[in-house]
């Protein structure tokens, strides 16, 4: 545990007489030169789903044990690491037992022969994995990142969805999560919700002869985490609100309901784990009791914290009125930006859903929406995706037709990345 | 006037602190030492115990002390002097300034609309002889225009009240008290940087005997008040005024034109001042001297305006409160800064 974070706020901080809502951008970076923590003091449990769903087209089993097997082999020497496999049950594949076992050339070739041995068969209880996940995560005893890859392809139609809440609130913050889709049959929303209850990414995998790489890269970034469950505290004046507090880059992340009291006005949101080199924008919006023109505020102060409760970088969130309207109409470029991406998955999320239950004239107009902002920051691989699922005849004002014919994989692609971000002036 | 203004007191047991005065070291009691609290007789110039002057006093050098709370009555201020609790900054001492001498007071706010108040004041008061007073305005549009000012005033009334003390001529040592503040001023400014070099106005009186002498560089005014009436003792040193003295523009045009607080004298490094002007008189009847920034003048441009919303037979501290108070209801636009001065008429201050 070494790392520092260099924490930097963008927002225009001169408001107009009687302005209550303050909104910045929190840049927090990751600095210093923390190695990655011990390889010992790491665990990963990577869940594969077995269900009956699995065996068609046979390719498709294939393809997730192939990926699997990837996946342990890039497990470093002393890695704690467990194979668990999910059906409407879940159950520990390897090693025997409930624990987790050192990686070595003898336990990961142990494992990639129980991987291979895996037959489909059964329904889809994803809680439960995640629970069993939860419980071979809690015989580790090392400080370093606890991680957990989940791979599926289907729904999760044998538990509720407020069975999968309870669960998720119950695991939430105790390890993360990636979630990969395999083919179109699983549910975009359902990924997303544990995903980003787990703060981890959600992606599809349309073609399972990626999965490999995909695996590869997720063990590479979880294991190469120097902190882990870093929190972002929020500090704000007597009388303030929190409007919200999202991730807004490299992907949007609503952390609004996940604050946890930790002092007078002051609460703490889950951040996971950083690695050295990282940075991460959030949008933090107060709202203050206005003061009088003239007077500054100290609207909020952001602080990244440690499990043990050090402050590990500062950043302030500052408020001035004033009846100068030259300065209080100012726009910060970086809120401005994020508030536009936040915008841009929200009209993607909403034009699909309103597609898929046939309100023509809401889909037309939130992807129209969704290609105009696109178009505006310069978002060329969300407007390619937008492409395939309508047909732009104008970016600049967001003119669109429905296209007839989509590919199930192209719509979900378009859904699961549309809350992926990029900063400013990096689009 | 309808009523006779307060007469100016002999002694601090005729002061008139009020319950929230803000500042209780300004209160001087001849009973014990201001500075060190020794117990002092009337008759002392010097406090036996630490060698104060005891017949000089003064308002605070540097301006007034810190605050300790904030509006919300947190006490808890962060690094950077932010409220722990309402998270506005720690108030600036000189947000709101009171100081109150027998016979003379003054009140310096920062207004509704500006950040800081630039304004300073500075007064005192040599037992027996007479006082001094100063209000310095800082130029907005310069660096440090507060410190500007503060140095401006400290340095001013050191002058003088030295002067009233040894009965020096007023005149001569308000040219001495407005070159030693421009030099003091002069000396803030940064090397290369002429353009927003720290500046401030000047205006100030020193009433001894019965003679009154104002003094005055820039746009801070001075008003006699008086039963029979009321009058301006000062011309603004700004191009409007300039303009209409020369006939180009009217009295009416010159307040709404955009020139009319441009400055075509001032104190600072880039003001090339040869002296200050200056109006000496005679004070026949009692009265009232009122020193004041442009953040009340601007709402009370005639000494008829001012006349009509003076309060009567109050002391001077609430009649700086109620002109103030005047201007902060007119809109606060700029900071307000007031000094009042009895004149008691025949036998001096």
């Amino acid at each position: 545990m070494g790392l520092d974070f260099g924490v930097e706020v963008f927002q225009n901080e001169y408001l107009p007489e009687g302005q209550a809502q303050v909104d910045a951008i929190v840049t927090v970076t990751a600095t210093g030169t923390a190695a990655p923590a011990p390889v010992e003091g790491a665990a990963e449990v990577l869940i594969i789903d077995t269900s009956g769903s699995m065996r068609y087209p046979p390719t498709k089993l294939a393809a997730a044990k192939q990926a699997t097997e990837v996946a342990i082999d890039t497990l470093r020497d002393g890695v704690m690491f467990a194979v668990v496999q999910g059906t409407d049950e879940a159950e520990v594949l390897y090693p025997r037992g409930s624990g987790l076992v050192a990686a070595s050339p003898h336990t990961r070739a142990g494992a990639k022969q129980a991987v291979a041995r895996l037959r489909a068969d059964g329904g889809t209880a994803m809680g439960r994995w995640l629970m069993l996940a939860d419980r071979v995560l809690a015989t580790h005893t090392g400080g370093g990142p606890r991680h957990a890859i989940l791979l599926t392809d289907g729904q999760n139609q044998h538990e509720t969805s407020q069975q999968l809440a309870r669960t998720l609130d119950k695991v939430a913050g105790r390890f993360t999560v990636d979630c990969r889709g395999v083919g179109t049959d699983w549910e975009v929303a359902e990924l997303r919700r544990i995903s980003e209850a787990m703060l981890g990414t959600v992606d599809i995998v349309a073609d399972p002869a990626g999965l490999a790489e995909d695996f590869r890269a997720m063990t590479a970034a979880a294991m190469g985490k120097a902190v882990a469950d870093v929190s972002l505290r929020l500090w704000t004046p007597e009388g303030a609100e929190v409007v919200f507090l999202k991730q807004a880059a490299p992907g949007l992340l609503d952390l609004t309901g996940r604050r946890t009291e930790s002092g007078v006005r002051t609460g703490d949101y889950p951040t996971g784990a950083w690695a050295a080199g990282e940075s991460r924008d959030y949008h933090v919006s107060v709202r203050v009791k206005p003061a009088k023109v003239g007077d500054r505020m100290l609207a909020a102060r952001a602080s990244l914290v440690s499990p043990g409760g050090e402050v590990l970088g500062q950043g302030r969130v500052l408020a001035v009125w004033t009846d100068d309207t030259a300065l209080s109409t100012r726009i910060s470029p970086e809120v401005a930006h994020h508030t536009g991406q936040a915008e841009l998955a929200s009209a993607i999320q909403e034009g699909l859903e309103a597609r898929k239950t046939g309100d023509t004239d809401t889909a037309t107009a939130r992807l129209g929406r969704a290609v105009k902002l696109a178009h505006e920051s310069g978002r060329t691989d969300t407007a390619k995706l937008l492409a395939k699922v309508v047909e732009v005849q104008d970016p600049a004002t967001g003119t669109v037709r429905l296209r007839a014919g989509v590919a199930d994989a192209d719509e979900m692609t378009l859904d699961t990345r549309s809350t992926v971000t990029r900063r400013v002036g990096k689009g | 006037m309808t009523g006779p203004p307060q007469p100016p007191d002999t002694g601090p047991a005729e002061d008139h602190p009020t319950d929230d005065d803000p500042r209780e070291e300004h209160r001087m009691s001849m009973e014990t030492c201001p500075e060190c609290a020794a117990p002092v007789s009337p008759q002392d110039r010097f406090c036996e115990e630490c060698g104060r002057n005891l017949r000089v006093q003064r308002t605070t050098v540097g301006g007034p002390e810190t605050v300790a709370r904030c509006a919300c009555g947190g006490e808890v201020f962060d690094a950077d002097g932010f409220c722990g609790n309402c998270g506005r900054a720690r108030p600036s001492a000189r947000d709101r300034v009171e100081f109150v001498l027998p016979g003379l007071a003054g009140v310096s706010d920062r207004g509704k609309r500006r950040q800081r108040n630039e304004d300073s004041m500075a007064f005192g008061r040599v037992r027996g002889r007479g006082v001094a007073a100063v209000v310095c305005d800082g130029v907005a549009s310069s660096e440090r225009a507060e410190q500007a000012s503060q140095v401006a005033v400290d340095t001013a009334v050191d002058v003088l009240l030295t002067a009233v003390q040894s009965g020096t001529d007023p005149e001569a040592a308000t040219k001495d008290a407005v070159l030693a503040a421009d030099a003091a001023v002069a000396r803030l400014a940064r090397p290369g940087a002429d353009a927003v070099a720290p500046s401030c106005t000047f205006v100030s009186a020193v009433v001894a005997d019965d003679t009154a002498t104002v003094g005055w560089v820039g746009d801070s005014r001075a008003y006699l008040v008086a039963e029979a009436g009321a009058a301006r003792l000062t011309t603004d040193d700004t191009w409007a005024a300039q303009l209409v003295a020369e006939g180009v523009l009217t009295e009416e045009e010159a307040l709404t034109d955009r020139r009319a607080h441009v400055l075509s004298r001032w104190l600072g490094a880039d003001s090339g001042l040869e002296g200050p002007q200056a109006v000496t008189f005679r004070v026949e009847t009692p009265g009232l001297l009122v020193l004041c920034s442009d953040g009340l003048w601007n709402y009370l441009p005639e000494p008829e305006d001012l006349l009509a919303v003076l309060p009567r037979g109050v002391p001077p501290i609430e009649v700086a409160r109620e002109l103030v108070e005047v201007a902060l209801k007119s809109g606060g636009h700029d900071n307000i800064t007031v000094v009042v001065v009895t004149l008691r008429g025949g036998h001096g201050a």
